[in-house]
């Protein structure tokens, strides 16, 4: 081979992307200060579900794979920290996300050999049923349960040192909700790596063309296997953090519907960027909130909605939002691609 | 020369359609091979069973003297066998150039890193646009595969495939579908390349012009089986190859 001089190194270097990243971690860090516990609480349940949503983009924005039975490990999250309460008496949160992060992934590690070896329609249906036999035995097993009756959480310890003894609505709005930034923070940023490591490489490569990704040496079936357990890790993690914030759990997260909220915030966001399913995990939070809120025919009203944005926006908020900043100066990719 | 690859009575059968009839097929160190037939012949199922896309039904491919007839496409790659494809198979949302890196990282074994920075292995990717310069892609590094024109994307697709550094390189019509002008430019890169690098070739080709003027022998195959095997020369004058298979008296000139 000849001598190369000038090497050519991506030039889509996610750093450079990070520029409105410090802005949005300012608002977040001081908007406990600066705005109601309502909000605040409610920017929490926003936070929780990103996590949700980015787990779940692993899979779909990724590696190419829908999943309609997201709802099965973030249900395994909630229940996971529940049973501890009820159980073992663990009220240690750190422990709670220890728990959840080992039940998904025995869950997800089962339920993976069954999934990956089929993709498109076949591997949304085989989710989907896989999460309505846990809805199920979270509805019928009452007695380990509660089923519908669910479980209550209480409030839980935080590093072991701050307690939410006392006004509740203050722990969760200041303490917890610094609690969830961190865990949120942590996950971006290893989610973040792992999407542009080399396996992270390797999925895309899965997503484009499974046949040449085969013919490159990759283990398909391996790797989409790491990725769902991976993918349900995070969505596990959120449904633990999910618990203390809502004080109880029902068979309803563990419902497909719930795994349809999971889908839809990754497509409103834009599946086809990094931060589109946790801008569109915020905005669908705070739409779903504001149109309960605000008519009891609220399903109708955000349906509406929903369907606008979705028609609006096809790229989604942030996909449509990096076009229109593209069309400002030179475009240096044609389409489409991860940013 | 000493033999590279060799299948013993390799047999697919399609229902009752035997695609690839106990077929002894060879590819000698460092030559180049082009494998030709009508349509429906089986050379593509060959090589579909030499690569590993397919399972062979019946008898032996051993590739440098080791049997790789039940061997997963993983360990054929590691071996040394590597393909590109007649519908051109790219990774279309990702750039020309982490088309090649991710060959490296694969042929590395660094795929399975979940915790570092692929855009920090700069060793891979000074690699990865040495490739692409040979192949002449160096200006379309950062332009999307799916964006590349027809002769760019034949040409990544066997990029991709030389990345893996293999030993034997099977094409399977890196001309088809781009314009007669583009053609003698694409396979003047890609013969070169790997007469350089000493890499067998096995192309399947239907432009005779091609054929004739790229390779150091010819396999024929008909109806699943080889028609004929020799040099270009013994090709041309074959009458069996004439008649079966360009369908004129002639020789081609």
């Amino acid at each position: 081979m000849s001598t190369v001089t000038t090497v050519v190194i991506p030039t889509r270097s996610p750093m450079r992307r990070l520029w409105y990243a410090g802005p949005v971690l300012v608002v977040l860090l001081v908007l406990p200060w600066v705005a109601d516990q309502y909000q605040t609480i409610l920017l929490a349940y926003g936070l929780v579900m990103a996590i949700a949503a980015l787990g779940f983009n692993l899979l779909l924005g990724y590696t190419g794979l829908l999943s309609f039975g997201h709802s099965a490990y973030f249900g395994v999250g909630a229940y996971a920290v529940a049973l501890m309460v009820k159980y073992l008496g663990v009220t240690s949160m750190e422990l709670h996300l220890l728990g959840a992060i080992v039940a998904s992934v025995l869950v997800t590690a089962i339920f993976g050999v069954a999934c990956v070896r089929y993709t498109r329609i076949f591997f949304g249906i085989l989710t989907m049923a896989l999460s309505q036999v846990l809805w199920s035995l979270a509805f019928k097993f009452f007695w380990v349960t509660g089923g519908t009756d669910g479980l209550r959480v209480p409030t839980p310890t935080l590093l072991g040192v701050v307690t939410g003894k006392g006004d509740k609505i203050a722990f969760l709005a200041h303490a917890y909700y610094y609690y969830v930034l961190a865990v949120f923070l942590v996950c971006v940023a290893v989610m973040w790596v792992i999407v542009n490591s080399p396996f992270g490489r390797a999925l895309q490569a899965i997503r484009d063309n499974e046949t040449r990704a085969q013919f490159i040496g990759i283990p398909i079936w391996r790797y989409r296997w790491v990725a769902f357990m991976l993918s349900g890790v995070f969505t596990g993690v959120a449904g633990a953090l999910w618990v203390p914030l809502n004080g109880l759990t029902t068979p309803d997260i563990l419902h497909w519907t719930f795994s349809g909220k999971i889908v839809f915030m990754a497509v409103l966001g834009g599946f086809r960027t990094f931060v589109g399913p946790i801008v569109g995990a915020v905005v669908y939070n705070y739409l779903e909130s504001y149109a309960v809120g605000y008519t009891v025919y609220w399903q109708l009203f955000l349906g509406v909605i929903l369907v606008v944005l979705v028609l609006s926006l096809p790229t989604g908020i942030v996909g449509t939002a990096e076009r229109l900043m593209a069309r400002r100066r030179a475009p240096r990719y044609p389409q489409g691609g991860h940013k | 020369m000493s033999v590279l690859l060799e299948t013993k009575a390799v047999v697919k059968q399609f229902g009752e359609f035997r695609a690839v009839d106990r077929v002894d097929f060879r590819v000698q160190e460092g030559e180049v091979l082009a494998l030709i037939g009508s349509n429906g012949a089986g050379k593509t199922t060959l090589v579909n069973l030499i690569s590993g896309l397919l399972t062979a039904d019946g008898g032996q491919i051993l590739f440098r003297g080791q049997d790789v007839t039940k061997q997963p496409v993983k360990e054929r790659i590691r071996a040394g066998i590597a393909r590109s494809f007649q519908l051109v198979n790219l990774f279309d949302q990702l750039s020309a150039l982490d088309n090649v890196a991710l060959a490296i990282f694969s042929r590395q074994g660094k795929t399975r890193r979940l915790l570092t920075l692929a855009d920090a292995d700069r060793p891979v990717w000074a690699e990865a646009t040495e490739v692409l310069s040979l192949f002449r892609l160096d200006t379309k590094a950062r332009t999307l595969a799916g964006g590349l024109s027809q002769g760019e994307r034949k040409l990544l697709d066997v990029a991709i495939a030389y990345a893996l550094k293999p030993r034997l390189l099977f094409l399977d019509e890196p001309t088809s579908g781009v314009g007669t002008r583009e053609k003698a430019p694409i396979m003047d890169t890609i013969v070169s390349i790997v007469r350089s690098e000493g890499i067998s070739a096995a192309i399947i080709e239907h432009d005779m012009d091609v054929v004739f003027s790229y390779s150091d022998r010819i396999v024929a195959m008909h109806q699943g089986t080889i028609l004929a095997d020799g040099t270009p020369d013994q090709i041309r004058r074959d009458e069996r190859v004439l008649t079966t298979l360009i369908g004129t008296p002639e020789p081609p000139r």
